[in-house]
């Protein structure tokens, strides 16, 4: 199980891409299809059991569209 | 679950109009962040001038005083008169602070003036739409020199951190960039320091933070990103070039 | 009741500023005003004021709208080409309605121009040099004792309008020295009083309330015409109560003067020597510029021949004597420039010329 958890504001997401060009692990990527309500494509996380936590997406984020926890002994398996 | 990042109280939930991609998300978050985490976001007054960032007052989290073009270093002299025990700071573009600004920059960091001036160098007039400024690089193609910066026309782009670091009332002069997440980490190290000196009493505070703006300079944010660090990085050298002692 | 001293102008205007409870000033040295700047210098920190020789009078505008904004009692002063400079910070200092009180010792222009008196400040005080629709509330003295007595009373109107109000004096009020009574002087606010004072200003939140934001900027249209339109009732309010005006010897007279400041006290004599010719002269004496006292114009009899506009200037006033005279008389321009000034004999003898009398 991942580390790292993100959450992603898909509302305030400008599709920018600057998430997706800092993530270490490369998981983050614009969605495919889905549009959000300003006409942009949002970025979601394709494979969240890698996410390391590091932060470096929400960092880069001029939006605050990214939140990231780490997983503690004693979470829930899927939170 | 430990929270390990979550956008600081000091940004308004308002979702802002700058471009996709604009370095200014990064760098207001930055300044709040570095108030936030000190607890002076309640002490904190804020001067945004012209450009893009004149909005800055719609997503800082602190009172904010509109500015006319340059004149945000007097605004604040004036401010830190009456309010001398507040946090009081400029946030500026390089049109506003190296063009029409000079002359009132220069002068608060002569008199040593008590507040911390965030400077957005992105080479570039962004709010009017791409034209040339006194920090885009020669060569650079803008809307006022479409055949790119010539330096017999409109001289050498200016390094205002070098400038103003020559003033003895100038106690700590940096400069920092957004373009990797440890740059990033770096520019709010800055900042903060920045905030402690004028919380320390010791006089003006500058940072200056190379940014980007894919809109004006055609590159998508990515790009610009690696733009910045080809371009920009080498012509203006990151680094902090004073601090006084007592925050070494 | 303070007793009567012998002053100079411009520190008697500075002194009563202090006197009115003001704490900061924001100077640059400009002649004739610069014993103002230098008395704010040596005094103001004695009163646990705050004095800045700014920049430039670009920056000083700006220290003012700052200080003001973050609820500090402001007074500023300057010359004609200083104010010149200041335009764009009265803009912005009336669409963020911050209280001011500025002090223009006017002299000779235009350009760099003399250092002499000059009343050819006129429209760029009550038309505006800055960008948009606002207006400063312009009051001009005649004697040092008028602008002194002034003071405590445009410090007043500019916190309970949110608004600048300009003492527009001239040269020779600023360095000429007379007898004064100065007025009592009121405690300045305290710095931990100003958020309940004025519940606008930029004190920081302290966490516990919204943030405060003074701003001009609205780029919606239909935002930007509402707020003009609520600025307008302020305004419209200040044309039925600030009105100020003098009217001496109008009732059968056969020429009236129109002048303010020191050129009023002149036209005065004036007046006496046409009186001595055996010609009924009267004076209408503006104290405010703007809002200006149209309605004065109302009393002078329909029998009156001619209405002068005596002026240090190339003819600005006469606009609005024009305007308050509604076509019902003739006027004319009795004028010197560049930092002359008029005689009481050169003003008889206009009214002379004009009534066609010798």
């Amino acid at each position: 199980m991942a580390k790292g958890l993100v959450k992603f504001d898909e509302e305030r997401c400008k599709g920018c891409e600057l998430c997706v060009s800092v993530c270490p692990v490369k998981i983050i990527a614009l969605h495919e299809t889905k549009i959000n309500s300003k006409g942009f494509r949002p970025a979601c996380v394709l494979e969240a059991d890698k996410c390391i936590g590091c932060a470096n997406c929400a960092i880069m984020c001029p939006d605050g569209a990214i939140s990231v926890f780490m997983r503690e002994e004693g979470d829930e398996a899927d939170e | 679950m430990k929270t390990v990042f979550e956008l600081t109280k000091g940004i308004l939930p308002e979702e802002t109009t700058y471009c996709p991609g604009c370095t200014h998300g990064i760098a207001h978050r930055l300044v709040m962040e570095a108030l936030d985490e000190e607890g002076l976001l309640g002490k904190a007054i804020g001067v945004a001038p012209i450009g893009c960032s004149i909005l800055a007052h719609r997503y800082m989290n602190v009172d904010m005083c509109e500015s006319a073009h340059g004149r945000a270093p007097a605004i604040a002299t004036g401010i830190r008169r009456v309010q001398p025990d507040k946090i009081i700071f400029t946030y500026q573009g390089d049109g506003d602070l190296a063009s029409i600004g000079t002359g009132e920059i220069v002068q608060a960091a002569h008199r040593g003036e008590k507040f911390t001036t965030i400077f957005i160098n992105n080479a570039i007039y962004g709010m009017t739409g791409g034209q040339m400024a006194p920090t885009s690089l020669v060569g650079q193609k803008t809307t006022t020199s479409i055949e790119g910066r010539k330096k017999e026309l409109s001289g050498m782009p200016i390094r205002m951190a070098e400038l103003l670091a020559t003033i003895d009332g100038a106690v700590f002069v940096e400069r920092v960039a957004l373009d990797t997440p440890a740059n990033v980490r770096k520019a709010k190290r800055a900042i903060k320091k920045a905030f402690l000196v004028q919380q320390k009493g010791l006089g003006f505070s500058f940072v200056e933070i190379l940014s980007t703006c894919p809109t004006n300079w055609g590159y998508n944010p990515v790009k610009s990103l690696e733009w910045l660090k080809e371009n920009m990085i080498p012509y203006y050298p990151l680094g902090n070039l004073k601090t006084p002692k007592e925050v070494e | 009741m303070s007793e009567k001293v012998l002053m100079k102008g411009n520190e008697a205007f500075a002194e009563a500023a202090i006197r009115s409870g003001c704490r900061y000033y924001f100077g640059y040295p400009i002649t004739p005003q610069n014993e103002i700047t230098e008395y704010m210098s040596r005094e103001l920190e004695k009163v646990g004021g705050s004095f800045v020789q700014a920049e430039s009078e670009v920056a000083a505008i700006n220290m003012a709208y700052g200080a003001g904004a973050a609820g500090g009692k402001v007074f500023i002063s300057s010359s004609s080409p200083g104010i010149a400079l200041m335009q764009e910070g009265f803009s912005f200092i009336c669409s963020t309605e911050i209280p001011l009180v500025i002090l223009n010792v006017s002299r000779g222009g235009p350009g760099v121009g003399t250092i002499q008196p000059g009343q050819a400040d006129y429209y760029q005080a009550t038309r505006g040099g800055g960008n948009g629709d606002y207006h400063l509330f312009v009051y001009a003295p005649s004697s040092i004792q008028e602008a002194v007595d002034m003071m405590p009373k445009a410090f007043k109107i500019a916190e309970e309008y949110r608004n600048p109000v300009m003492i527009l004096a001239d040269g020779m009020l600023g360095q000429m020295m007379e007898p004064v009574i100065l007025p009592e002087p009121v405690p300045a606010i305290k710095q931990e009083d100003i958020p309940k004072a004025k519940p606008w200003a930029l004190t920081g939140t302290n966490e516990a309330r919204p943030h405060n934001v003074i701003r001009s900027l609205y780029l919606v249209a239909e935002e930007l015409e509402a707020r003009i339109l609520e600025l307008d009732k302020k305004y419209q309010r200040a044309r039925k109560e600030l009105v100020e005006y003098e009217a001496i010897n109008l009732e059968n007279a056969e020429v009236v003067f129109v002048a303010y400041g020191s050129t009023a006290r002149i036209t005065e004599e004036a007046i006496d020597l046409l009186a001595e010719a055996g010609i009924n002269a009267g004076m209408i004496r503006p104290i405010s510029l703007w809002p200006y006292p149209y309605e004065a114009f109302d009393k002078i009899p329909s029998s009156t021949k001619a209405v002068i506009s005596v002026e240090l200037s190339r003819g600005q006033m006469i606009d609005d004597v024009k305007i308050g005279c509604c076509g019902r008389f003739p006027v004319s321009l009795c004028s010197r420039v560049g930092g002359m000034l008029l005689t009481p004999q050169e003003i008889a003898a206009d009214a002379k010329k004009v009534l066609g009398v010798e």
